[in-house]
């Protein structure tokens, strides 16, 4: 390579390095820099009345499973936070779950259009999926009210007598997330079930593959990082949910975005919210990490 | 479709599931809709139409209020926000790939990995402290004002920016570029008369998404907001804690009036030509 290339090569990666730190600067200052305080604020001792004190304490991290007795002074196992962190991992496990049992048919069917109908139905799902989210879980929250559409059409069928007080349960939070976020996976479905070659069916059939089997053996395996897409997109939002289970759980069933909220604004714990914080954090990591894996690996195996 | 015969792609019961979870996915939108027509106050019994509910919001100082601001910090952090991706976008296309190029990548798309809830709170406390400083140093008056909303919408509104632009830029014809250096215009022309341009639906697109991601936006607001701040939907989330009224149904569909005529004119420009 000649200097004058050379130089050539580095000046255009500077200039890359130069178009690109306006950007970069404001997502360090009001993105990617706040984190690092977090991870500060979950050594510290909490403040009387919110806020820190600059001692350092690991209390924090260890009030994530333990709560400390105020008489006695003795940390015990906290089973409210357990039974919150469970909630929230039972919750999105089980969200995650149903948007695939009805997400796959649907992106199947989507795929397996016209062209032009196809555009249409892509279009039909990608609205509520741009929605605001708040107003679509206020949506929900409107059909399952005591007197909201769900009771009225099954009392008006005679299914039942009595209106069913769904709202404020964990099965209203697990209606409104499956509702919320099951464009999320219907659309990496899509996208992996649009390249699949409709050949390989003809193939299946034609060597007596039942239509159970095609789906098991042929489908799944080819679309599979359409389904590890999809589900990563639905289980990360899930868990970190906030709006959708306060708006449907009622302040009583809270999950870990409530519960880290309760910590900064009314229990005044703010290392034990900085803590729980970096938690979900590190489980989302985990998560986009296991699926960048996966993604490689399949990549470079096809 | 039995005289069509066996078709190898359908799989049975795949279209009704399909189409009974479409109407699934609209039909709580719909009632939501209607009832912001209803002229009853109840949210369960239909007294026959009205617009009552859509003058009463309109008259409420509370909503035109958060609709003012909620316009303006979406409107800022569009435009800052398609501003700095164009350039981030022009920094990482159509060029030799650079040491750091990928960490740029990580850095734009940060916003969309971490949850909402995790940055809300991370702000709350960073903005806190830069707060207690500025007042500390006498510069109290610097501590209210949407600035800090607008910052802060910015940022997480810049991946989404950045990816219709991306997206246009690689998809672009160098020639063209090429051609205008050859017949001796300057770097700065070219770009002016010629990238530009060309690159304009892509900024368009990217500004419309960012526009509706941060008129959409609650958890961040929420936390970051100072009193007497209230958006749109951090206003909508207030007022569910109390008793309901349709009023938050004609809000609701005012602004959801105005997502889908923005996402129609996106996809009207994204759309690949045929």
């Amino acid at each position: 390579m000649s200097p004058a290339e050379e130089n050539a090569i580095r000046s255009s990666a500077r200039t890359g390095w130069l178009l690109s730190t306006p950007a970069l600067v404001i997502l360090f200052i009001a993105a990617a820099g706040p984190l690092i305080i977090v991870v500060i604020y979950s050594f510290l001792t909490p403040g009387q009345h919110g806020n820190v004190v600059w001692d350092f304490s690991t209390d924090g991290w260890v009030g994530v499973l333990w709560s400390k007795d105020i008489f006695t002074g003795e940390w015990a196992l906290a089973d409210a936070h357990l039974a919150i962190f469970w909630r929230s991992l039972w919750l999105s496990f089980l969200t995650t779950a149903f948007t695939f049992l009805v997400g796959f048919p649907m992106a199947w069917f989507i795929a397996t259009r016209p062209a032009k109908e196809r555009a249409l139905w892509l279009f039909l799902i990608t609205i509520p999926f741009w929605t605001n989210l708040l107003i679509r879980t206020y949506a929900i929250n409107e059909v399952l009210r005591k007197e909201g559409l769900m009771n009225t059409v099954l009392m008006g069928l005679g299914i039942t007598d009595t209106p069913i007080e769904v709202l404020y349960t964990q099965t209203a939070i697990f209606i409104g997330m499956t509702y919320v976020y099951l464009p999320l996976m219907v659309l990496p479905l899509f996208a992996a079930i649009d390249r699949f070659d409709m050949k390989l069916l003809e193939a299946g059939y034609d060597l007596y593959a039942s239509r159970m089997q095609v789906l098991r053996r042929v489908i799944l395996p080819i679309v599979k990082p359409g389904i590890i897409a999809g589900s990563i997109l639905v289980f990360v939002p899930s868990l970190g949910a906030y709006v959708t289970p306060r708006v449907l759980g009622g302040g009583k069933q809270m999950m870990i975005g409530n519960f880290i909220e309760l910590q900064f604004l009314q229990g005044k714990n703010w290392p034990l919210g900085a803590a729980l914080s970096m938690l979900l954090l590190m489980i989302v990591m985990v998560a986009l990490l296991v699926y960048v894996r996966y993604a490689n690996k399949g990549a470079s195996h096809g | 479709m039995a005289e069509r015969g066996f078709q190898v792609a359908r799989l049975p019961g795949f279209a009704i599931t399909a189409i009974v979870v479409l109407v699934a996915l609209y039909l709580p939108i719909f009632t939501l809709v209607a009832y912001s027509f209803n002229a009853s106050t109840s949210l369960a019994v239909w007294g026959g139409f009205s617009l009552d509910w859509y003058a009463k919001a309109w008259d409420n100082q509370q909503v035109k209020d958060a609709t003012i601001r909620s316009l303006i910090i979406a409107s800022f952090a569009a435009v800052i926000s398609t501003t700095v991706a164009t350039m981030a976008a022009l920094g990482t296309t159509r060029r030799r790939a650079f040491k750091g190029q990928t960490f740029i990548y990580v850095m734009i798309n940060q916003p969309l990995m971490v949850p909402e809830i995790v940055t809300a709170v991370a702000l709350m406390i960073v903005f806190g402290l830069i707060k207690v400083w500025l007042t500390s140093i006498g510069m109290g008056g610097l501590t209210t004002g949407l600035g800090y909303l607008i910052l802060a919408h910015s940022a997480f509104c810049i991946p989404f920016a950045y990816l219709p632009i991306r997206a246009r830029l690689e998809g672009m014809d160098l020639t063209l570029e090429t051609a205008a250096a050859d017949l001796y215009a300057t770097p700065w022309q070219t770009f002016r008369r010629v990238t530009l341009p060309l690159l304009a639906p892509g900024m368009i697109a990217g500004a419309m998404l960012a526009f509706v991601i941060s008129l959409d936006d609650v958890v961040i607001t929420e936390f970051v907001k100072s009193g007497g701040q209230d958006t749109l939907p951090t206003y909508m989330l207030g007022q569910m804690r109390r008793q309901l009224t349709p009023e938050i149904n004609a809000v609701s569909t005012m602004l959801l009036g105005l997502t889908v005529v923005l996402l129609t004119a996106f996809f009207l420009l994204t759309r690949k030509k045929t």
